[in-house]
């Protein structure tokens, strides 16, 4: 049996693990036989996932299973062409409001940051609410503040991008995305384009923000975390949802050959 | 029902095909023209626009066109419409003319021969897998001396006036001369630049300044009427010469700033790697930085080359008959006067001929250093 | 320095040693550099002094003020007469550059923005056509496209008894474009007035609404009113002065028109070849511009929730546009430069008159190419110095 290599994230999480949190009824995302293609390619096939408010989900598979393409049809970055998905009680459909709202609630991170390179960090994140919340800009401004000292780089608001080291910049990107305070949380791959010693200040902005009660759907590598944070990890491939469980059970006793693989693949690399 | 409503086990859903509506011509139509009202009214713009375009300029150039008459009253007596079509026995009438200009006509096999003798110049410039490349660049290098003597004439050949030079071959002589003699004063400008002493660099600046912020017309006019007064008196000197003199330091400018743009993607640790090898500026220059930057500036030279072969057309303005010169000049004939549109889209399709697959060429070179990288 | 030898050794010696030191050897090149110009430049000087006398010619500028004795049929912003100055013939001439520059570059600007837009549009036939289009017109010589427009207007346009009628007032010929001409009557000063008003209005409303957005949140719809006060004033200004204009329209007399604004076919044939020819580069270098932006930067500001008009507006114009504009500048001079075609078919720019006519009658050679270099070093410096301030403003900070 594998044994979770934690790289020492959040060991103490693991003692104290988060997930006494409660988790309501309420249905965050819901998913009904979703299919997507690109092209010829069938990437989406037959996806059926419901996420209640509060839940924190590790989403994992070899590259190309459609992971990230999965998240990203949560906010319609990408468009899927057969099935329903529905966004805190709104469904997405080719209806510009309905994208304009969910856009609203839901936060995505990206793996390669996609921080605005001719604005300050502050900009960066102040933008969203100013334009999309029609806040006043003193607000928005503290808020923005808020985030940047809760992901712990207060210091560096009137930077550039530009001069920021990786993990400094994802963790503005993470702090972005907070401003619009949002009710669900995108990660795509958010720690794969970092150095080694960046990831952990990133992770651990992430646990705290699980901590929280932040909904979450984080697709990652970072096994450490998902025993740490996730109360769901799903493993995809060939862009299906193959198996789900929730962690210590996904790590220590995996139902199907594909998925033994996968993890014996990742963690004893 | 479709297949997509079926159940399967598992991680065993197969690949099923997309919604006939996203893909094939079907999908095509609707990702490509008529996915929103906007993209709709475009497609419908466009094509009523290629509709009324295309088919009368079809007849034009092919349909209706004549292509034997010995006159242009002739031409237009043969079509039902007069002027309902191209007369292209006119541009047949002066094909040589525009190829070879008003070069002797048992002289030229000599232009003939250059053109050969160039097509193999270029091949070892262009093809770096080529066997014995080291050779052929040499003769790349000779190349433009022993055009010159075959085209003038002397050493045993009958002399031929440079006047009589013309058309097309004129065009190749001032575009083929501009880029061969610039490349080597373009990449010592471009070393000029970048030089650490204060005297070298600024007369660089200034050189590559003043003659990037003048007109060509303006250093073609200095070429022919102010140049000899810079030479002790008495110099006779040829205008085709002193127009490939200021072509060539015309375009050395331009070719010193692509150059300078090679040097500057080189990083610095080449450099440094060199100087640490104990290799002079001139040895590291020739066997490491140069090598590199010129590869990348390729790109860029073949594009100020399409510039300069396109502004070669500008000797007509000081007198020199290039193809464009030839065409005024026939139109000028009573015999075939009028018949201006033919003569452009002759000449256009020539330069667009050459000047785009150079243009695809450079092309082609900048993708593959962007993948070789 | 270590240029001084110990032990007092021979010429030779301190030549190598000297070359040996980099310190040294910089300043023998840079000195041997200076006196190979400056030979130059006095062998230049020696053979004009010498060619000058030989010719009986002398070098000043005093021709510039007699009479010019050549006609400028094309002068639209000052009086010029063929007994003015060669001076004034000069202003003419500028002038002239400058006006087929400017209406250049605005009408360059427009198509190329337009056809950089439409060659990323995924319509395909639409893409197809403009890129059609971009090539053909960017491998074909500048030169070429301009004495086609000029063929074009003049031999196959109608003489002016048969001209081509757009509603009775615009009239296109061979000999040119008429157009109306507006004749402002009494009155028309209070529209004037009341236009400069709103667009004062409209500069204080933007830093209002920049302002209110930055207390309240309020976003204001700040293009959509701005328009609409300029031009709904202006039109109400416009009515209640009793409409205070009318127009001049041409009219055939004889072999030509009169009255109303003729355009000449010269003009018209180099401002719109050298507008087009450019505007093929410009869209390249807009299309470029905007592609160079990662779509990573688009799906940011898409999950921000911000719409598609607020994240062109935020994020990719601002950043596009630094990618943009530096070879744009360049394409303005290189307009600008190819405007000296002019000569090929009789516009009276700077080449053509002081270059051209001026040149030829009074044999000065030297001096009125000097004054046409100037005037061409006197744009490019212009622009490209306005290129390094943006530059410098907005160069991106990294680390």
């Amino acid at each position: 049996m594998p044994t979770i290599a934690t790289d020492g994230i959040a060991e103490d999480k693991i003692r104290h693990p988060t997930k006494k949190l409660t988790i309501s009824e309420e249905v965050a995302i819901e998913m009904v036989a979703v299919h997507k293609w690109y092209g010829e390619f069938h990437v989406l096939k037959d996806i059926n996932l419901t996420v209640n408010a509060g839940e924190r989900i590790v989403i994992c598979g070899p590259s190309g299973s459609g992971k990230s393409t999965l998240i990203r049809c949560i906010n319609r970055l990408e468009e899927h062409q057969k099935g329903k998905i529905v966004v805190d009680g709104v469904e997405l459909t080719s209806n510009l409001k309905n994208v304009e709202i969910i856009r609203s609630e839901v936060g995505i991170v990206f793996q390669q940051f996609n921080l605005f390179p001719h604005l300050t960090v502050l900009e960066n994140c102040s933008l969203a609410p100013i334009w999309v919340r029609k806040m006043r800009k003193a607000e928005a401004e503290e808020i923005a503040m808020k985030y940047l000292e809760r992901v712990r780089i207060p210091e560096q608001a009137a930077k550039y991008p530009g001069q920021l080291s990786g993990g400094q910049q994802q963790r503005v990107a993470i702090a972005r995305s907070l401003c619009m305070n949002p009710r669900i949380m995108l990660f795509d791959e958010p720690t794969s384009a970092l150095d080694p010693e960046m990831i952990k200040e990133v992770l651990d902005v992430m646990v705290e923000l699980a901590e929280s009660g932040m909904t979450m759907l984080c697709v990652t590598h970072e096994m450490g975390f998902a025993t740490a944070v996730a109360n769901r990890v799903i493993f995809m491939d060939f862009g299906e949802i193959i198996e789900q469980n929730e962690p210590h059970n996904f790590f220590n006793n995996p139902q199907s050959e594909r998925t033994k693989l996968f993890l014996s693949q990742i963690l004893h690399h | 029902m479709s297949d997509t409503a079926k159940t399967y086990k598992i991680g065993q859903h197969p690949d099923l095909p997309p919604p006939r509506t996203e893909v094939g011509v079907l999908g095509w139509f609707k990702h490509k023209l008529f996915s929103t009202p906007l993209n709709i009214a475009l497609t419908l713009l466009a094509a009523w626009f290629l509709w009324s375009v295309i088919p009368p300029l079809f007849e034009w150039i092919v349909l209706d066109s004549v292509w034997t008459a010995e006159s242009r009253k002739e031409c237009w007596g043969k079509m039902e419409v007069p002027e309902g079509g191209a007369c292209w026995a006119f541009i047949k009438d002066r094909l040589e003319l525009f190829i070879y200009g008003f070069y002797p006509a048992p002289q030229r096999w000599r232009v003939n021969l250059s053109f050969v003798l160039l097509i193999m110049a270029i091949v070892p410039v262009l093809y770096d897998k080529m066997l014995a490349r080291k050779f052929g660049l040499w003769y790349s290098v000779a190349f433009p001396f022993i055009a010159g003597w075959l085209l003038v004439g002397g050493f045993g050949l009958t002399p031929v006036e440079t006047d009589q030079f013309g058309g097309i071959m004129l065009t190749l002589i001032i575009g083929v001369t501009g880029i061969s003699f610039s490349l080597p004063i373009g990449v010592l400008l471009a070393l000029g630049r970048r030089s650490k002493m204060p005297v070298l660099r600024i007369v660089c600046v200034m050189f590559i300044e003043f003659i990037r912020g003048v007109p060509l017309i303006a250093l073609l006019f200095i070429a022919s009427t102010m140049l000899n007064y810079f030479l002790p008196p008495g110099t006779v000197f040829d205008l085709l010469l002193r127009v490939l003199i200021m072509v060539t330091l015309f375009s050395s400018a331009y070719i010193a700033e692509v150059v300078r743009g090679g040097l500057q993607a080189i990083p610095n640790g080449q450099f440094e790697a060199a100087d640490s090898l104990g290799l002079t500026y001139v040895k590291a220059h020739l066997l490491i930085i140069l090598p590199q930057a010129l590869k990348i500036s390729i790109p860029g030279i073949v594009n100020t080359f399409i510039g300069l072969f396109k502004d070669t057309t500008l000797v007509l303005i000081i007198g020199m008959l290039d193809p464009l010169g030839i065409g005024r000049a026939s139109l000028a004939d009573a015999v075939w006067a009028g018949l201006a549109r033919e003569v452009y889209l002759f000449i256009a399709l020539f330069f667009f001929i050459c000047c785009f697959s150079m243009s695809r060429y450079s092309l082609y070179l900048e993708r593959k250093l962007h993948t070789g990288h | 320095m270590a240029v001084i030898s110990e032990n007092g050794a021979n010429t030779r010696n301190l030549i190598t040693r000297l070359w040996s030191n980099r310190e040294t050897r910089s300043v023998i090149i840079q000195i041997v550099t200076l006196t190979v110009i400056f030979a130059t430049l006095a062998f230049i000087f020696r053979n004009v002094v010498i060619n000058l006398d030989a010719r009986g010619k002398e070098f000043n500028f005093d021709f510039l003020f007699h009479p010019a004795a050549y006609d400028i049929t094309f002068s639209p912003f000052i009086e010029y007469s063929s007994r003015s100055t060669h001076l004034r013939a000069a202003v003419v001439g500028i002038l002239n550059t400058l006006l087929v520059a400017a209406c250049g570059i605005v009408l360059a600007t427009l198509l190329g923005f337009i056809m950089g837009i439409l060659r990323l549009s995924s319509n395909w036939i639409v893409n197809r056509t403009v890129y059609c289009f971009l090539e053909f017109t960017r491998n074909v010589p500048v030169l070429l496209h301009i004495l086609f427009v000029h063929g074009l207007i003049v031999i196959q346009l109608p003489v002016p008894k048969k001209a081509v009628n757009l509603a009775d007032s615009f009239f296109l010929t061979n000999r040119g474009f008429f157009i109306p001409k507006p004749v402002w009557e009494s009155g028309s000063g209070l529209v004037a007035v009341v236009l400069l008003i709103s667009i004062a209005f409209v500069v204080l409303f933007k830093r209002w609404a920049k302002k209110a957005q930055d207390s309240t949140g309020r976003v204001y719809p700040v293009l959509g009113i701005s328009t609409g006060v300029i031009v709904g004033a202006t039109a109400l200004a416009f009515l209640a002065a009793d409409m205070p204009l009318s127009w001049n329209i041409p009219e055939l007399r004889g072999f030509n028109f009169s009255g109303g604004i003729a355009i000449k076919p010269e003009f018209i044939a180099l401002w719109l070849a050298l507008s087009y020819y450019t505007s093929s580069f410009i869209a390249e270098i807009v299309r470029g511009g905007i592609l160079a932006i990662s779509h990573g930067q688009t799906e940011a500001a898409h999950a921000l929730g911000l719409r598609p008009n607020r994240t062109l507006q935020l994020i990719i114009i601002p950043q596009a546009l630094r990618v943009i504009v530096p070879p744009l500048a360049s394409q303005y001079l290189n307009l600008t430069k190819n405007s000296s075609l002019a000569i090929a078919i009789g516009y009276m720019d700077v080449v053509a008159t002081v270059g051209g006519i001026t040149l030829m009658q009074t044999g000065k050679e030297m001096e009125t190419m000097i004054i046409v270099l100037l005037t061409y070093l006197v744009f490019s410096l212009i622009i490209s110095g306005f290129m390094n301030l943006y530059n410098k403003k907005m160069a991106l900070v990294e680390r």
